[in-house]
């Protein structure tokens, strides 16, 4: 299989990727791991579900409509493992098409191959350790929004809802809306922060007026919120009954919390693209230019995994990279025409998203709170104390840190503890950017053996030739 | 000045530095990155007879010893070594007649491998596959978890006063043995070249024509997963290396190859590498078709025109010393690092050298 251009990621940025490129003829498929194309924020209910229609479900209905009648090839359910090609080739041979390496949605190994790569693969939750935050019950605030979106699931019955940013207000309305009882929200942000906010977005009144809607929920119910305060522990004995909050102890069964969301770039560091630290943007991001090109030539990235811009800025930085894809396969006569209206749309969306993103920044005092004893690193069990004595033992880089002491080893890949671990280390060898990151690495999800390995015969093995005695 | 500089803070640089450092002599160690940050931090922390090539089994024998008994020579310092049986098996005719031979010299060269039936082979390890035909045994074997290296080192390395310079790069040596690095120059009355596959740069400094072939070899692991095996377990190609750590990780190895070089280090696995690598693992221990791949990297290793290492004095410079591209090299390491400080420090080693002069004749005439 082979084509044009392949859109790893069906949030609304991949979706608007792709029907741009198949409208403007160019041969696209979009791979993308749930079942349905939508992303985090306009993610399609399972069929079956009946519920009210909102604003988030109609934007995402639009989006779904524009790519099933572009032409471009979609393939749900689909978990691309492998990203190979392009750069990663031997000394003096050049560029090789992209390759994606997939398990299907019955779980069979493919591959692809083409000639230009968008990566739309969005962002994951940031969140920073504290006391018990491995306690089930702990959630993410995205875990949440899945759960309602996706499975009309509550979390719990009576839940807390804490971090930073708009998310928060987003998830305290839904759980109120679908049944729950919301304890408390608990924002890092004080209300002046919302208020110095307040003027960038003024340049999209529709996201204004939705996050004004959930605060009114949010008071006609009379739902306490505790502004420039965080959850400081969380208690239970085996699952969670209590957190701490300003010293004083909520009971709830559920903890919906997210310190912001980080761009995921496991593909651009596989590639070995240029990357900055842009805490602004929720922190590493690759380098781009103005059209969503990255260091790699035909590597294009954008919505939030190109830095976080929230969910209206992504279909105009899809439709800028997809553009910029076209003309550089040469398939598009006149780039600078078409450019126009996208860009301008992601220069205005981007306004809002960009003040959105800031609130959602990494907070280093949270990280500076985190006792020495709480683990950081959940699936290979390492505490602070344990990333700070690699430290003292000379660790001063992540990957450094990562082999002394296997935080960012296990399931996770380094996703959840990867931003505190930085963090810590950033505090002990002079910052983020000496720090870096953890190098790409595939396969970029854990793969099943069995699907990788299909039915095969010994004799098919290609051993190589022996090493001598 | 410094009495010696190793350039290469690797196995066998830190093995070096510390045993020069320990007889007394002024150490200054550099890296242009951060210690074992190449192949001794990512290799697969083999500690085997069966891949080792015969000439090297004395000396691995040797270093065997040293690994599981690291905490007394290095301050505590420890790289969670683990002795356990080892088997290379076949699952043809052929293999099983390459077993035989290569079972032959290396036991000629003081590996005790005796060859066994399936059978016993599957007592030792029950995790493998009923398709084995043969099977090569070594009681002496085992594993380290090689990312635990530079930590392990580094304390000792302070406490017998060797100066460490982590990202400080060599760009040049100067008459004189002064070295060039962007922090200023380095001066030493001796110079101890460790740089794995980038010892061919490093011998151009000193206008020594050494080519250096790089090996692309490929590591995959799997998550945790209960107990499936309790050997180091290889094929008789030596083109497998399995072992479960216990945390229930399995490193999947055996130097398939992928793509990088010494200027771009190790960029990407080959899919049909990786494919093969993992379904040879299935091969031999079934149970490996649960588990799900974690990560999967590259690691550089050297390797000279005639597979054998490079560890001996530089011919026609005086103080200039070289140790590198071992074979299995992880294994022997600490042992070589040792040996080549006594002979700088003007003792005969316990065992030969492996001097550079045949491999420099062989370019002349080339």
């Amino acid at each position: 299989m082979s084509y044009d251009i392949a859109v790893l990621g069906g949030g609304p940025a991949g979706m608007a990727a792709a029907t741009e490129a198949a409208q403007r003829g160019a041969r696209v498929v979009l791979l993308e791991e749930s079942a349905a194309p939508g992303g985090q924020v306009y993610r399609a209910p399972p069929s079956g579900f009946i519920g009210p229609v909102d604003a988030d479900r109609r934007a995402g209905d639009a989006l779904r409509a524009a790519l099933l009648a572009s032409g471009a090839e979609l393939r749900t359910g689909c978990r691309v493992w492998g990203v190979g090609g392009g750069p990663l080739v031997p000394q003096r041979e050049p560029a090789a098409p992209f390759r994606l390496d997939a398990l299907d949605s019955d779980g069979r190994s493919f591959a692809m191959e083409a000639r230009a790569l968008v990566l739309c693969c969005g962002t994951h939750e940031r969140i920073i350790a504290f006391p018990g935050w491995t306690l089930p019950g702990v959630l993410g605030l995205a875990a949440a929004t899945i759960l309602l979106k996706a499975h009309g699931v509550l979390p719990g019955r009576r839940v807390v809802v804490a971090g930073a940013g708009p998310l928060l207000y987003a998830v305290a309305a839904k759980l109120l809306k679908a049944g729950a009882e919301v304890a408390a929200v608990v924002d890092l942000a004080h209300r002046t922060e919302w208020l110095r906010a307040l003027p960038r977005l003024a340049a999209r009144p529709d996201l204004l007026a939705q996050g004004l809607a959930w605060r009114a929920t949010l008071v006609a119910r009379g739902v306490r919120v505790i502004a420039g305060a965080g959850v400081t522990a969380a208690r239970g004995d085996e699952v969670l009954q209590a957190v701490q909050v300003e010293g004083a102890w909520i009971a709830c069964d559920a903890l919906c919390i997210g310190h912001g969301l980080v761009p995921a770039t496991e593909a651009t560091r596989t590639f070995r693209a240029a990357h900055r630290y842009a805490p602004a943007e929720g922190g590493w991001v690759p380098v781009l230019d103005a059209d969503q090109r990255c260091s790699v030539p035909l590597l294009y990235t954008a919505g939030d995994g190109a830095g976080v811009r929230g969910a209206a800025a992504a279909p105009a930085s899809g439709r800028v990279a997809a553009l910029a894809a076209l003309h550089d396969l040469g398939l598009l006569p006149d780039h600078a025409a078409a450019r126009v209206a996208p860009a301008r749309d992601l220069a205005r969306a981007a306004k809002a998203g960009g003040a959105m993103a800031r609130m959602m920044a990494l907070r280093p005092a949270l990280v500076r709170a985190i006792p020495p004893e709480t683990i950081v690193c959940r699936c290979e069990g390492v505490t602070r104390a344990e990333i700070e004595a690699a430290c003292a033992d000379g660790a001063a880089d992540m990957n450094q840190m990562k082999q002394f002491t296997r935080c960012g080893m296990g399931p996770c890949q380094g996703r959840i503890c990867g931003e505190t671990a930085a963090e810590l280390v950033g505090m002990h060898c002079g910052g983020r950017e000496k720090a870096g990151f953890a190098t790409g690495r595939l396969p970029l999800r854990p793969v099943p053996m069995d699907a990788l390995l299909g039915e095969f015969d010994y004799a098919d093995i290609p051993v190589p030739k022996p090493a001598p005695i | 000045m410094f009495d010696v500089a190793v350039i290469g803070a690797g196995v066998m640089g830190c093995s070096t530095a510390l045993f020069l450092a320990r007889a007394g002599m002024k150490v200054v160690l550099l890296d242009r990155g951060a210690i074992c940050r190449e192949a001794s931090g990512v290799n697969a922390g083999t500690l085997t007879m069966q891949m080792t090539r015969a000439a090297l089994i004395p000396y691995a024998l040797r270093a065997h010893e040293m690994w599981l008994r690291m905490p007394e020579w290095c301050d505590g310092g420890h790289v969670l070594a683990t002795a356990c049986p080892g088997l290379s098996v076949a699952f043809t005719e052929h293999e099983a007649a390459m077993l035989e031979e290569r079972a032959h010299f290396r036991r000629q060269a003081g590996a005790p491998i005796e060859l066994v039936t399936p059978a016993r082979a599957r007592e030792i390890e029950p995790g493998l596959s009923e398709r084995v035909i043969a099977a090569g045994h070594c009681p002496i074997d085992g594993f380290t978890s090689a990312y635990l290296t530079g930590r392990a080192f580094r304390p000792a390395l302070l406490n017998a006063g060797v100066e460490l310079r982590e990202d400080c790069a060599v760009q040049g040596i100067a008459p004189g043995f002064v070295l060039e690095t962007a922090a200023g120059t380095v001066q030493a009355k001796r110079i101890v070249l460790a740089g794995g596959v980038w010892l061919q740069d490093m011998a151009a400094w000193l206008r020594v024509t050494l080519p250096i072939k790089v090996l692309i070899n490929q590591l995959v692991v799997t998550e945790r997963m209960a107990p499936v095996m309790r050997t180091v377990l290889g094929v008789a190609s030596g083109l497998l290396s399995l072992k479960q750590y216990a945390n229930g990780s399995v490193l999947i190895g055996g130097g398939w190859q992928g793509i990088g070089d010494r200027a771009r280090g190790g960029l990407a696995v080959k899919p049909e590498s990786f494919l093969g690598n993992v379904r040879l693992a299935a091969h031999a221990v079934p149970a490996l078709r649960d588990a799900r791949v974690l990560r999967a990297w590259l690691g550089l290793e050297a390797e000279t025109a005639d597979a054998l290492p490079a560890i001996g004095p530089i011919p026609g410079i005086d103080d200039a010393w070289i140790i590198g591209s071992v074979h299995s090299g992880y294994t022997s390491g600490p042992y070589l690092g040792k040996l080549l400080a006594q002979a700088i420090c003007g003792q005969a080693p316990e065992l030969p050298l492996f001097p550079i002069d045949r491999l420099l004749a062989q370019e002349k005439a080339a």
